[in-house]
C-alpha cells in the first residue's frame, strides 16, 4: 500500500500500529453530510460534456467515473475518544483511449469548462505516450446497459448511526478488555460509503450505491517485570454491510476454544475474551519448530487464500504489468495452457465471485462498466482461469471482461483488481471436531497475524492472533511464537481436509495495495475450516540486547 | 496549477481565521500537482495527471474539537468551512489529550523546490520514459517502470499568530529489468527533488546489469551468513527503527526500546558503536519541511548516537507529559557510513552474499522488532573479494536492531527510495555478519 499521498489521521498514537498507514482519503466532512445523495441528473450531464469533449478532441473511447467516496472513523484508546473523522472526497476522473493508448486525467472542480479541460489533457496525454506503445490497446466489447443503478443490500446505513452510539460501543468494548485482563486498548471503527457514477462512450450509466464496515481493536498486556508484552487483534472481519454486522445473534457464533463469528459480530463478547487471551498468550509455551499438522480457521486461512490464490491468479500480475511493484506471477499462461497445473488437491476448488452478498468486492458494475458474476479458478485442484478486465480478454481468448475493473479514488486510473476469491467448503459433511480429531502432530490457528509471500507467490509466511497445539486429535494448550513457511503449490496439495458449508465465513481486507501511484482495495475471502499436512512451522522468538 | 505562492496563501487563511469565533482555530492549505507515467513489457501502460488542493479548519472550544476541509476557496466556501468546523466542536466529546495550538515559531528556510521538476511538462515525462525503454530494448530485456512528479505547497496559521510556509518538488523513479525467458531480474531506483539530476538511462542500465547477471540463480542452503546490503535493501529495514521511536509506546512498554521495569532504551546503547542516524531537513542532498504539520519546528536531530538511543520521537502531549521537548517525528533520516564504495566491500569479502533488494517487509514480532521478507531482483554469492554466482531468492526472519549489531563494515551513503514506504533516505551500504535466512524461494 502506498501512503506517502495520504492524509494520516491526527492523534492516533498507539492506534497506528493497529493499522499501519491507516488512510484517510478524503476532506473531513460534517457527519450529517455523508446522508446527502448527489442527483444522478447532473451526474448524467456532466459524464456528457466529458464525453462530448474528449470524442471532439480524437478519443476513441472513453469513460468517465464521478466519484463521491466517505469515510468515518472512531478511534479510541482505554476511556478516551482519539478521534472522530468524516472525510468525503469527490471528483472526475476521465480515461481515454486516443492513438491507440490510454490517457487520464482527473479533477476536484466539477464546472463544465474545468471537465471539458480535464477530458482534452487526457487526450493530449494519451496521445504524448502512444509513441511509446508497441500495440494499440484492444478492448474486449462490452454493450451499453443505458441508464443503471445498484445499491449494496444493507439494512442499516452506518453514516445515519449517531456517533454517541459508535463512541459508547467502544468505550465498553474497551472496558470489557480492561476489566479482561488487558492494560491497553485501541479499537477503531472503520465506515465506508462509496457512491459511484460510471459513464462511458459504449452508452453504459450505472449509478451504484457501496457501504463497508470494519470493527477493530487489538489489545496489549505488559508483564513488567519481564518486559514481555502479547498482543491479541479483533476476530472481526470487514464486511460489505451496513451497521448491523453489529447486531451479533447467537446463531452467527461458533463455539469452540474462542467464540468465532458468521455474519454478525459480537465486539464486545470477542473483547471480553481477548482479555483473557492476551495473558494466556503471555504465559504459553514457545512452539517446538518442526512439521506440523495445520489447523486453520478462516479468520486466519483467508488472509492465505489472498496471497497464495488470489494475487498469483490476477492475468496483469501473470503477464508483467505489475513487474515492478507487485511482482509477477509463478502461475504463468503455459500452465493454464496445459489444463493439468495441480494447483493443490482434488479437495481444492476456488471461485471468483463479484456478486457475493456481504463480500467487500460485491458490486453490480465494475469500474468500466461490466456486469459482474462468479467463474471458478481452480477446479478440484487444477487451474482453470484468471482474473480480467476488458483490455486482457484477448489473451485468454475470451470476447467479454470478468469485470474486474476497479479504482480507490476518483483521482485513480481504474486497473485490474482482485474479486473475491474464494474456497468453496468441503462436500463430505465434516465439522471442525471431525478435522481435529485425526491430527497427530498440529496446530489449529485463529485470526491473522504477520504476512510475506515472494513476488512471484511461490514462498510464504504467515503468523496468527491463537494459536493451539493438538496431540493425538485433542487440543492440550496454548502455543507461542509460531509462524508457518510453505511453497503455494505445494501447501495447497497438502490439503486433506475442508469442513462443510456450516462452517463457511469471509475475511478480508480494505488495505489489499497493487499499482503505481499505489491504489487500495477492498476484497473478501470465504472458507470453511481446513487442514494441511506436514507444514514447515518456525519460532520466531528472539532477543536484542 | 494548484501552486499557491506565499502570500496568496497568506492572505487566504487570514481571511479564513476571520471568520472564526472558536476559542483556537488552526488552518492548514495544501495543493499538489502530480504527473506519472506507468510501463511495462517496454511499452506505457497508463499515465496521468492530477491536482488537488485542501484547505482544513481545526477549531476548538476548550478541549472539544472540530476539523473540516473544503477545496473551494471563495468567500462563502471559507465562512461554510470555519462554521462547519465549529459546529463539528461543539457535538464532540471533550478530548483529555488536546493541545492548545502553538504560537509563532522560528522556522529555517526550506531548500526543497527545485524550479525544473516544477517545470516538467508531459514530453520531457514521456522522453524520461521513452530513454529507459531504449536501453531495455538494445538489451533485449523487459523493463517495467514508473516515474512520477509532484509540486506541493502546503501552509498552516492559527489564531495565535504561527504562519508556515513550504513548496516542494520531487521525482522518483524504479525500474525492473526481467530477462526475455524470465530467468533473471534486477531493480534500481532513485529519487531526487531535482529532475535534472535523474538520468533515467543509467538507472535502467544498473537494473538491466542486474538482470543479466542474476539469471540462471543456484540454490544454496538457507542459513546465517555475511551479506551486503546495497542502500536500496537496508532501508526497508532500518527504516523500522526510524518508525519505532515513539516515546510513547516505549514508554509504556509495548515496544523494542522498552525494558523491564517500565523503563526504556533511551541513553542506552542498542546497536554497534559505528551507528550513527539523525535527521538534517537541510541537508542538501536529502532536503526536507521545515516545519511538521502541528507547527513544530524541524531540527537537525541526532537519533543514534555511537550506537546510543539519544532522542525519541515525541506527541506534544505526551512530551508535556513527560516535562521534555516535543520533538516530531523526522521526514527523512540519514545514516553516516564510511568511505568504501560497494565493490570494495566487496572486494573485502572472504565469502558472502550481495542482497540488492528486499521485498515485502513485514513485522513478525515486536518485541524484539523481528521482520520478515525477501531478497529480489539480483541475490550474488561472494567467494574471495568477487562476485561468484547469482543465488536463488532466500526469506530472512532478521531483527535490524539485531542486524546493526552484527555489522562489520559500512560503505559511502547515497540517496536512496524506501520501496515499503516510499520515503527517502541517504544510507551507507552495510556488511553485516550472521544475517538469518529460513527458506528458499522460487520467484524470479
Amino acid at each position: 500500500m502506498k501512503r506517502r499521498d495520504f492524509i494520516y489521521l491526527s492523534g492516533m498514537g498507539a492506534a497506528a500500529t493497529l493499522l499501519p498507514g491507516l488512510p484517510v482519503m478524503g476532506h473531513p466532512i460534517h457527519p450529517e453530510r455523508a446522508l446527502e445523495a448527489i442527483d444522478p441528473i447532473w451526474k448524467k450531464q456532466m459524464s456528457d460534456v466529458a464525453l462530448n469533449a474528449a470524442r471532439s478532441k480524437g478519443a476513441t473511447y472513453t469513460d468517465v467515473r464521478i466519484g463521491r467516496y466517505l469515510q468515518q472513523f472512531v478511534v479510541t484508546r482505554e476511556d478516551k475518544v482519539q478521534n472522530i473523522v468524516n472525510t468525503e472526497s469527490f471528483g472526475m476522473g476521465i480515461r481515454v483511449i486516443a492513438n491507440g493508448g490510454w490517457g487520464f486525467a482527473a479533477t476536484d472542480k466539477l464546472d463544465k469548462d474545468n471537465i471539458a479541460k480535464t477530458a482534452e489533457l487526457a487526450v493530449a496525454i494519451a496521445k504524448e505516450n502512444s509513441r511509446l506503445l508497441t500495440e494499440p490497446v484492444r478492448l474486449a466489447p462490452q454493450k451499453g446497459y443505458g441508464e443503471v443503478s445498484w445499491k449494496a443490500p444493507i439494512e442499516k446505513n452506518a453514516f445515519a448511526v449517531p456517533i454517541k452510539e459508535k463512541v459508547d460501543l467502544l468505550l465498553n468494548v474497551n472496558s470489557a478488555a480492561m476489566k479482561g485482563g488487558a492494560d491497553y486498548v485501541n479499537s477503531i471503527l472503520f465506515m465506508v460509503n462509496e457512491q459511484k457514477y460510471f459513464a462511458s462512450t459504449d452508452g453504459t450509466y450505472v449509478d451504484q450505491d457501496i457501504h463497508r464496515i470494519w470493527p477493530i481493536f487489538s489489545i496489549t498486556k505488559v508483564d513488567k517485570a519481564s518486559g514481555k508484552f502479547e498482543t491479541r487483534n479483533a476476530l472481526s472481519a470487514p464486511m460489505g454491510m451496513g451497521y448491523e454486522y453489529l447486531d451479533a445473534r447467537p446463531q452467527d457464533k461458533i463455539q469452540g476454544v474462542t467464540t468465532l463469528y458468521k455474519g454478525r459480530y459480537d465486539m464486545l463478547e470477542d473483547a471480553r475474551l481477548a482479555g483473557q487471551q492476551v495473558g494466556e498468550k503471555l504465559k504459553a509455551k514457545s512452539v517446538e519448530p518442526g512439521k506440523y499438522d495445520l489447523i486453520l480457521d478462516p479468520s486466519h486461512l483467508w488472509l492465505t487464500i489472498h496471497e497464495s490464490v488470489g494475487h498469483p491468479t490476477e492475468l496483469d500480475r501473470v503477464l508483467g504489468y505489475e513487474a515492478n511493484y507487485a511482482g509477477t506471477s509463478f502461475l504463468t499462461l503455459d500452465k493454464w495452457e496445459s489444463k493439468k497445473f495441480n494447483f493443490g488437491s482434488n479437495l481444492v476448488n476456488i471461485v471468483a465471485d463479484k456478486t457475493q452478498t456481504g463480500s467487500l468486492g460485491a458490486v453490480g458494475y465494475d469500474d468500466e462498466g461490466v456486469k459482474c458474476g462468479q467463474w471458478d479458478i481452480i477446479k478440484d485442484g487444477i487451474l482453470v482461469n484468471y482474473q480480467v478486465i476488458r483490455d486482457q480478454a484477448h489473451i485468454l481468448g475470451l470476447n467479454a471482461s470478468q469485470g474486474c475493473c476497479y479504482a480507490d479514488n476518483w483521482s485513480s486510473v481504474q486497473f485490474q483488481r482482485m474479486s473475491n476469491i474464494s474456497l468453496q467448503p468441503g462436500k463430505d459433511g465434516k465439522t471442525v471436531e471431525d478435522l481435529i480429531k485425526n491430527v497427530e502432530k498440529g496446530i489449529y490457528i485463529i485470526g491473522d497475524g504477520s504476512f510475506s509471500i515472494d513476488q512471484q507467490r511461490y514462498n510464504f509466511q504467515f503468523g496468527g492472533q491463537l494459536f493451539y497445539e493438538i496431540k493425538n486429535g485433542k487440543i492440550v494448550n496454548m502455543l507461542n511464537d509460531v509462524a508457518y513457511q510453505s511453497n503455494s503449490q505445494e501447501f495447497w496439495n497438502s490439503c486433506a481436509g475442508i469442513s462443510d458449508a456450516r462452517d463457511y465465513r469471509l475475511g478480508g481486507s480494505f488495505f489489499d495495495g497493487k499499482g503505481q501511484p499505489g491504489q487500495v482495495s477492498a476484497v473478501s475471502h470465504g472458507c470453511s475450516t481446513s487442514r494441511f499436512n506436514g507444514v514447515n512451522v518456525i519460532n520466531t522468538s528472539r532477543k536484542i540486547g | 496549477m494548484s501552486i499557491l505562492t506565499h502570500d496568496e496563501a497568506q492572505s487566504l487563511m487570514k481571511k479564513v481565521l476571520a471568520y472564526s469565533k472558536a476559542d483556537e482555530c488552526e488552518v492548514n492549505l495544501n495543493g499538489v500537482d502530480r504527473g506519472n507515467i506507468r510501463y511495462a513489457r517496454n511499452a506505457v501502460s497508463t499515465s496521468g495527471r492530477v491536482s488537488q488542493s485542501t484547505l482544513v479548519v481545526q477549531s476548538a472550544f476548550g478541549k472539544k474539537m472540530g476539523v473540516a476541509t473544503i477545496n473551494e476557496f471563495d468567500d462563502a466556501s471559507l465562512e461554510k468551512v470555519v462554521r462547519r468546523a465549529e459546529e463539528l466542536a461543539q457535538l464532540a466529546p471533550e478530548n483529555p489529550e488536546y493541545m492548545p495550538v502553538l504560537g509563532p515559531q522560528q522556522y529555517a528556510d526550506p531548500v526543497t523546490y527545485i524550479p525544473s521538476t516544477a517545470a516538467i511538462t508531459p514530453r520531457l515525462r514521456s522522453d524520461l520514459v521513452a530513454q529507459s525503454i531504449q536501453v531495455a530494448k538494445d538489451n533485449k530485456v523487459v523493463a517495467a517502470g514508473f516515474l512520477e512528479d509532484n509540486t506541493r505547497y502546503a501552509a498552516m496559521m492559527n489564531s495565535k499568530g504561527l504562519f508556515a510556509y513550504n513548496t516542494s518538488t520531487n521525482i522518483d523513479f524504479s525500474i525492473t529489468v526481467r530477462t526475455e525467458d524470465g530467468k533473471g531480474s534486477g531493480y534500481a531506483t532513485r529519487g531526487y527533488n531535482d529532475v535534472t539530476k535523474l538520468d533515467t538511462k543509467a538507472v535502467t542500465k544498473i537494473a538491466t546489469d542486474k538482470a543479466v547477471l542474476s539469471a540462471t540463480a543456484r540454490a544454496i542452503e538457507p542459513g546465517k551468513y555475511t551479506v551486503i546490503l546495497e542502500p536500496t535493501a537496508a532501508a526497508v529495514l532500518v527504516e523500522r527503527i526510524f518508525f519505532g521511536l515513539d516515546a510513547r509506546q516505549a514508554d509504556e512498554g509495548r515496544s523494542f526500546l522498552s525494558l523491564p521495569g517500565g523503563k526504556t532504551r533511551l541513553g542506552e546503547k542498542l546497536v554497534d558503536e559505528r551507528i550513527n542516524i539523525y535527521s538534517d531537513p537541510l541537508n542538501s542532498e536529502l532536503p526536507t519541511s521545515t516545519w511538521n504539520g502541528d507547527g513544530r519546528p524541524q531540527e537537525k536531530i541526532n537519533w543514534i548516537e555511537k550506537g546510543v538511543v539519544k532522542n525519541f520521537t515525541y506527541s506534544r502531549y505526551w512530551a508535556e507529559k513527560k516535562g521534555v521537548k516535543a520533538i516530531p517525528g523526522p521526514d527523512g533520516a540519514i545514516m553516516e557510513g564510511g568511505t568504501k564504495t560497494l565493490e570494495e566491500l566487496i572486494q573485502g569479502t572472504k565469502k558472502g552474499i550481495l542482497v540488492t533488494r528486499l521485498y515485502y517487509i513485514r513485522d513478525v514480532d515486536p518485541q524484539s522488532l523481528l521482520l520478515t521478507g525477501l531478497t529480489r531482483d539480483g541475490t550474488f554469492y561472494i567467494e574471495n573479494g568477487k562476485i561468484q554466482y547469482p543465488v536463488k531468492n532466500f526469506r530472512f526472519n532478521e531483527s535490524p536492531v539485531i542486524m546493526l549489531n552484527n555489522l562489520e563494515e559500512l560503505g559511502k551513503p547515497e540517496r536512496t527510495v524506501s520501496d515499503e514506504s516510499n520515503a527517502n533516505y541517504l544510507l551507507p551500504p552495510m556488511k553485516i555478519r550472521d544475517f538469518t535466512f529460513t527458506s528458499l524461494s522460487d520467484a524470479v
